[in-house]
């Protein structure tokens, strides 16, 4: 069955069941990928998947909710069925309804969709990036966790007031992590990951470079004596820093108690003046973007911290009914509707006069310790109580030369972080999760075993 | 007529699909295969969440789907798919065997047919009807949230549950054909707690296996007594001074270190990536003399317990470590081929979209001779790690865990509430640092996610003592 047929099966199966209001989000998939080891196929795999998320109202319009695999019409039929039993216990205090916006235009762009390449095409193109890798240093011993893959799937939302939506995509992704080991010293592993809409799109070269440079670069390290110390986040780390505290954003941790913000913090300072962040799921360099979220609402550009300040929320439709707005495109389909960001974009505000331009972290020649990727996230985050202590991958600078760091973490706060960042490079750079310059903070905490 | 076309093309769950699979073997073994190996599952699972005094969501949900797994020498292709048709399950055999790019030999003479059926569901059948409904589940989700409003410092309060129940059927090339039904259900209540600009949360999670009615018996007034007194204690802590020192680490969930930071790299998989420092140590001293840890599946209603693994072996219990020296590597049908460490009925995954791996089951340091006392007596100037939160281990075996709610010792006596700290280092250092183990251990439930997914696990030690290791603060 096609997306049409489903929304029709699923509409008279409804009928049939005498269920007047409902939706459903889709997703189907086909994926391929490959690992290998010291030039050999390890493992190949293929799936194919669909899953379906069927919402239905009952007449107290209470919403229930089911999630199956099978798409059969005896599988649609029991999922409405049994949803329309969760309804029973839909919750009563925050009404769920349709998005106003789920009808809205949606911007239409180039998707970019590619052909499949094949698996011997993927096999082949991995184990030449391994051996590349491998041949590349005599320390490099292995490559343990490697693997490319191409995805192709197809995204739906329907609701029984006339809304449906779809779009296709393709994206492939390939990771190299090699591990290096000298004598006497302990081992070392580091990687590099490359995202595109088609194999044919990733910069294999440039991945094997990165997972080379890392790895190698801290072979000969130090550890680093505890004590505060002047940070310069890459633009990776300082993403994965925002991600982790994105709950300040969203309205849904809001009015579950689990933010930071609360529902009269818009406008409140929040970091130095000279930090703009936005959330911009459609931007060009999103591989990963979707046009509508779950609840079919479109995908847009939102200002999250203009000027220091927060401007807005991200939101669902029930979250933006709450707050007397709109929702914003990051819902996603659920009987408790989550909602999260898509593609975190930070900037240098036009307020930046205050910013210490002295400070680039390739001509600095002063003390500083530069995090270039922070680990453990799910562990180290405690983002109800606004704390973090990561462990990271990094380096000291001291007097003109760079010593990689042996193992160590930093510690902090966010709020203490956003307010005390010294500069933002001007120079943005793109990553997997977004896009973000180079952040300089005053005196984080840093853990080390000397 | 029609029903029985459907039955003679379509696996059925609760049926007899020997000939179907069957044809499914000898045509991949037709095509080349050296093996081959079908798991199928049919799962029926609910969530409900309570927060405050209200149920927020109640999710059911269901999948069916089959995962098919082709080995040529020493590789192997999977292929996972929700068609269960006769002809969905043979295109995916000629896709991994395409994949594998096999096209030179015929082997249906080794496959001689499945052995009989052995039917480890039969008395499991009943288990769907016997579970709590999501009525009862409901009432008594809110009467614990209910418990954990003792002041005004609570915050938020949520009580969650979910079951699993997971109906497999697994046959391959080597006979085997088995079938189960497995499940799990888990509770967890969390709190934050907060005043003025003080924050802390609390949070547990108890769950068991094969027990339909262990739900109805958790005590939730203790749990939520238990959940209460570690976010107040926590609430006005200061953070913690980085450094070395010895720490105390408490028993059950205390052993999510162990399970990390050195059971993993007991797992075969980590021998074929090359990055366990134990692959040679076999029979060699890894551990100080004072521990030894056993990874095992049979432990009755444990998380991590099972009939037969999902490649159709009993599980055994695995003495890893006997008094410091390695025993044994956690090992299933890939890690045997690959390293020759003999399967362990370790082969575990998530659901029919992942290919088994060796996975811990229900893993734990053994129980000592000594009292929780004896340990704190013995520091006189350390850390108490009283509940340990997550963490992780890199490629090279460093590891790095939060604690959740710790105490300062001095003089051999529990003293201030620290927050903010953290464990680190790395197995092979910390291991022969385990110098005492306590009298009282005990297991908790937990979810690993691993390389076949995330499946459910129990961690456990009593009480022990290392000597020195980096602790993480500001």
């Amino acid at each position: 069955m096609n997306s049409k047929e489903i929304t029709t099966q699923i509409s008279e199966a409804a009928d049939s069941l005498n269920l007047k209001k409902w939706d459903y989000g889709a997703s189907f998939s086909n994926d391929y990928s490959v690992q290998v080891d010291k030039g050999e196929a390890k493992q190949l795999k293929a799936s194919q998947k669909q899953i379906l998320t069927i919402r239905v109202w009952n007449e107290s319009n209470l919403v229930g909710i089911t999630t199956t695999s099978d798409i059969s019409e005896s599988g649609i039929k029991k999922a409405l069925y049994q949803a329309n039993i969760a309804s029973d216990f839909g919750n009563k205090n925050e009404r769920t309804e349709f998005s106003p916006l789920a009808k809205d235009p949606i911007e239409v762009k180039d998707t970019k969709e590619r052909n499949p390449v094949g698996i011997k095409k993927l096999l082949t193109l991995l184990r030449e990036a391994e051996v590349k890798l491998l041949e590349s240093h005599e320390s490099i011993k292995s490559v343990p966790y490697n693997g490319l893959s191409e995805s192709f799937y197809e995204r739906v939302y329907a609701n029984s007031d006339g809304a449906f939506r779809s779009y296709t995509k393709s994206q492939a992704a390939l990771y190299l992590y090699a591990r290096a080991e000298e004598k006497n010293k302990k081992p070392r592993s580091s990687g590099s990951v490359k995202l595109g809409y088609g194999v044919e799109d990733i910069d294999i070269e440039s991945c094997i470079k990165e997972a080379f440079n890392k790895t190698i670069s801290h072979l000969n390290y130090s550890p680093i004596k505890t004590d505060k110390y002047l940070i310069c986040f890459s633009p990776e780390s300082f993403l994965t820093i925002i991600n982790a505290f994105s709950s300040m954003f969203n309205a849904r941790s809001i009015l579950d108690g689990v933010s930071l913000s609360n529902k009269n913090s818009i406008g409140k300072k929040l970091s130095t003046e000279a930090l703009n962040i936005y959330d911009d799921g459609l931007h060009e360099k999103n591989i990963s973007s979707s046009p509508f979220d779950g609840e079919g609402t479109p995908t847009k550009r939102l200002c999250l911290i203009n000027k220091g300040r927060l401007e807005n929320f991200i939101h669902s439709e029930s979250t933006a009914r709450i707050f007397k707005t709109i929702p914003t495109g990051h819902a996603g389909l659920g009987s408790k509707v989550s909602v999260s960001p898509d593609w975190i974009v930070v900037e240098k505000s036009e307020e930046n006069s205050a910013l210490k331009t002295s400070l680039d972290h390739s001509t600095y020649e002063g003390e500083f310790v530069y995090i270039e990727e922070l680990n453990a996230i799910h562990a180290g985050v405690k983002a109800s109580q606004g704390s973090f202590s990561l462990p990271f991958d990094g380096w000291l600078y001291k007097n003109g030369k760079k010593i990689s760091i042996e193992s160590a973490t930093v510690a902090g706060d966010i709020k203490y972080l956003l307010k005390n960042i010294v500069n933002i490079e001007s120079n943005q750079e793109v990553t997997t999760s977004g896009i973000s310059p180079h952040i300089w903070v005053d005196e984080l905490s840093i853990t080390g075993d000397a | 007529m029609l029903s029985s076309q459907i039955k003679l093309n379509e696996i059925e769950f609760g049926s007899c699909n020997k000939d179907l699979l069957e044809e499914v073997i000898f045509y991949g073994m037709g095509l080349g295969a050296d093996f081959v190996e079908i798991f199928i599952e049919n799962t029926d699972n609910a969530s409900v969440l309570a927060e405050e005094d209200f149920i927020t969501s109640v999710s059911p949900s269901f999948g069916k789907g089959a995962g098919i797994r082709i080995f040529k020498d020493k590789r192997d292709g999977f292929v996972s798919t929700n068609d269960l048709t006769k002809q969905g399950l043979m295109r995916s055999v000629s896709q991994a065997i395409e994949m594998l790019d096999i096209s030179d030999k015929n082997n249906r003479e080794l496959f001689n047919g499945l052995n009989k059926h052995k039917d480890y569901s039969l008395s499991k059948k009943k288990w769907i009807n016997e579970v709590p409904s999501i009525h009862e589940i409901s009432e008594k989700l809110l009467a614990s949230t209910k418990s954990l409003k003792k002041n005004s410092k609570i915050i938020t309060r949520k009580g969650s549950y979910s079951r699993n129940l997971q109906e497999v059927i697994i046959a391959s090339s080597d006979g085997t054909y088995v079938s189960d039904i497995r499940l799990h259900q888990t509770v967890g209540l969390n709190v934050i707690a907060s005043d003025a600009q003080y924050r802390s949360s609390g949070s547990r999670r108890f769950g068991s296996s094969g027990m339909p009615h262990e739900f109805r018996l958790w005590d939730h007034e203790k749990a939520a007594n238990d959940v209460f007194e570690s976010s107040m204690n926590m609430l006005y802590a200061d953070y913690v001074d980085a450094g070395q020192m010895p720490v105390v680490l408490a028993n059950k969930f205390g052993g999510v270190i162990f399970h990390e930071a050195c059971g993993h790299l007991l797992e075969t998989t980590q021998i074929e990536r090359g990055t366990t420092p134990f692959e040679n140590k076999l029979n060699e001293k890894i551990a100080h003399e004072s521990v030894t840890a056993i990874d095992e599946g049979i432990s009755e209603g444990s998380f991590g317990s099972l009939s037969v693994d999902d490649e159709g072996m009993e599980p055994e219990k695995s003495v890893l470590i006997k008094d410091g020296i390695l025993k044994k590597f956690i090992s299933d049908r890939a890690g045997e081929l690959r390293t020759g460490h003999k399967r362990t009925g370790s082969g575990r995954r998530q659901n029919y979209s992942f290919a088994a791996a060796s996975r811990m089951r229900n893993t734990y340091i053994a129980k000592g001779e000594h009292s929780k006392e004896d340990l704190i007596n013995s520091i006189s100037d350390g850390l108490y790690c009283k509940s340990m939160g997550g963490g992780s281990v890199g490629a090279t075996g460093q590891f790095n865990f939060a604690v959740e709610e710790g105490y300062l010792i001095k003089n051999g006596k529990l003293t201030n509430p620290v927050k903010g700290a953290t464990l680190i280092g790395e197995a092979k250092e910390v291991m022969p640092k385990i110098s005492m183990c306590g009298n009282d251990l005990e297991l908790a439930p937990g979810f690993c996610g691993s390389i076949s997914g995330s499946v459910n696990v129990t961690v456990g030690q009593p009480h022990i003592k290392v000597d020195s290791i980096t602790v993480g603060g500001r």
